[in-house]
């Protein structure tokens, strides 16, 4: 029999505050991949939990079929009470595990594929065109989250899905709420409500008249209730529009911090495929790390874990591994960053990441291009960076051109 | 260099078709991985072997023969 290793006492706690670079990984995370790579660390519910920093660890773990992503599967980590309150729920297919994680994901596959993304193309350089004109017939400083950021993805993910764009004050106020780390697990709870309700009415009207979109699609399978449409609707309009929209935004705002970089964005457009990956794994924007449960006994990295132990695998330290990404804290453009786990890793690696990469691409080439003279309007001092979110960013964008 | 794919282990993310478009596709109808070309020339072997290290589903093994 194996000896246990002895249980640390936790020294960190989640979340931890940034430093002063705020694209940066919390400090004390960043030292405890320097001196204690698998550590303990107490959540808010003063559970404690393995924190784990490194690249190869984190890519091990979500490649590993011992560690659970269902919530329901005892020591199951949560970052926030929120978190807690929807996973007492109905659960959507990236809080279950194979097999039904599979059956449920492969339902979406098709409409994610690189080709039906790539067909998108046109379509999305046209709405980003259109944004840009807009934003910029209105002036020469603007929010560029509010009129470009947010905007583009909102505008892509109601097309694909069959959602009137009109109502998107609705779901962006929905997802808000759900994103917050602070949010009243009560209001979490009545955001899912309204959202869910909200979609799996719009999938009934679908049943007398069929469009070509997702939830179209999902009803003419016939496998699942409206109200499971509405569910996992509820998951491609939350993660397709706050996701991309704080990627671009947080994009151009590092790109204006470090303008040699951004010159050479401009002076080769053909890298943007390669610096999207590069700010993908740089900036790392689901900051909080992901969360999962030892189902089995398992050794990581030289550490004993136990059935029951609850994992939170931290992607922006792993994102700036020095073994995997030399000089990992620079921004570099021309870096290849292909094994970044931004999107995460393994079977529940993002769905939608074709998707992402095109919005990205097309947003930020767009934008280098129409705004030659773009310029932060205010002093990055007073950015307000989303660090209460589940999802990092930036609340506004000022920019001027 | 023999190419085997698990279709079953696929998770459609599509990593192996941006890496080596020449030996993997994915299916119309639901995105999973198809196998192009089972033995791969030499001069795409190094594209393969990221496309296998990339995949998250670990759905792409390697033989070498
Ligand atoms: S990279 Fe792996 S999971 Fe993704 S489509 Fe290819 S075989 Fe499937």
């Amino acid at each position: 029999m194996a000896t246990a290793a002895p249980t640390p006492t936790p020294r960190l706690t989640a979340p931890a505050p940034r430093g002063a670079c705020p694209f940066a990984p919390p400090p004390a995370y960043q030292q405890a991949h320097r001196e204690e790579p698998i550590s303990r660390i107490s959540l808010w519910d003063g559970s404690t939990v393995w924190l784990v920093t490194r690249h190869q660890d984190v890519r091990a773990v979500l490649g590993d079929a011992r560690f659970s992503a269902d919530a329901v599967n005892p020591g199951f980590p949560f970052l926030s009470a929120g978190a807690r309150e929807l996973a007492s729920g109905k659960p959507t297919f990236i809080r279950m595990d194979d097999p039904e994680h599979a059956r449920l994901r492969r339902m979406l596959t098709g409409d994610f594929m690189i080709k039906k993304v790539e067909a998108l193309r046109p379509e999305i350089q046209r709405i980003a065109e259109e944004l840009l004109d807009k934003m910029i017939a209105g002036g020469s400083s603007a929010d560029l989250v509010r009129d470009f950021a947010l905007p583009l993805p909102s505008l892509v993910i109601c097309l694909l899905l069959g959602v009137p764009y009109e109502e998107h004050d609705f779901f962006q106020e929905c997802s808000r709420v759900l994103l917050r780390r602070d949010a009243d697990p009560a209001q979490v709870r009545a955001a899912q409500d309204s959202l869910v309700d909200y979609l799996a009415k719009l999938t009934e009207s679908k049943r007398t008249a069929p469009d070509d979109g997702i939830l179209s699609r999902l009803v003419a399978r016939g496998e699942l209730t409206a109200e499971e449409i509405g569910s996992m609707g509820r998951l491609l309009l939350v993660a397709g529009h706050e996701t991309t929209a704080n990627m671009t935004a947080l994009s151009v705002l590092a790109l204006l911090r470090n303008p040699e970089q951004l010159e050479r964005l401009r002076e080769h457009p053909e890298l943007i495929g390669g610096a999207v990956e590069e700010l993908l794994r740089y900036l790392t924007i689901v900051h909080s790390g992901l969360a999962r449960v030892a189902t089995e006994d398992v050794t990581l990295g030289g550490v004993e874990l136990r059935a029951g132990d609850g994992v939170i695998l931290m992607l922006n330290t792993a994102n700036r591994d020095e073994q995997e990404f030399p000089g990992g804290d620079d921004l570099d453009v021309s870096r290849d960053a292909r094994r970044h786990l931004a999107f995460g890793f393994g079977v529940h690696q993002c769905l939608g990441q074709p998707l992402a990469r095109l919005e990205l691409q097309i947003a930020l080439s767009t934008i280098l291009r129409r705004l030659p003279g773009l310029r932060l309007a205010a002093s990055f001092e007073e950015l307000r960076f989303r660090n209460e979110m589940l999802i990092y960013g930036v609340h506004e964008l000022p920019v001027a051109w | 260099m023999l190419v085997h794919i698990d279709q079953d282990k696929c998770c459609g993310a599509g990593h192996c078709v941006l890496a080596a478009p020449e030996v993997f596709d994915q299916r119309d109808e639901d995105g999973i991985v198809v196998l192009l070309d089972a033995r791969p020339p030499a001069e795409l072997q190094q594209a393969v072997r990221e496309a296998a290290d990339v995949c998250p589903a670990a759905a792409i093994r390697l033989e070498m023969v």
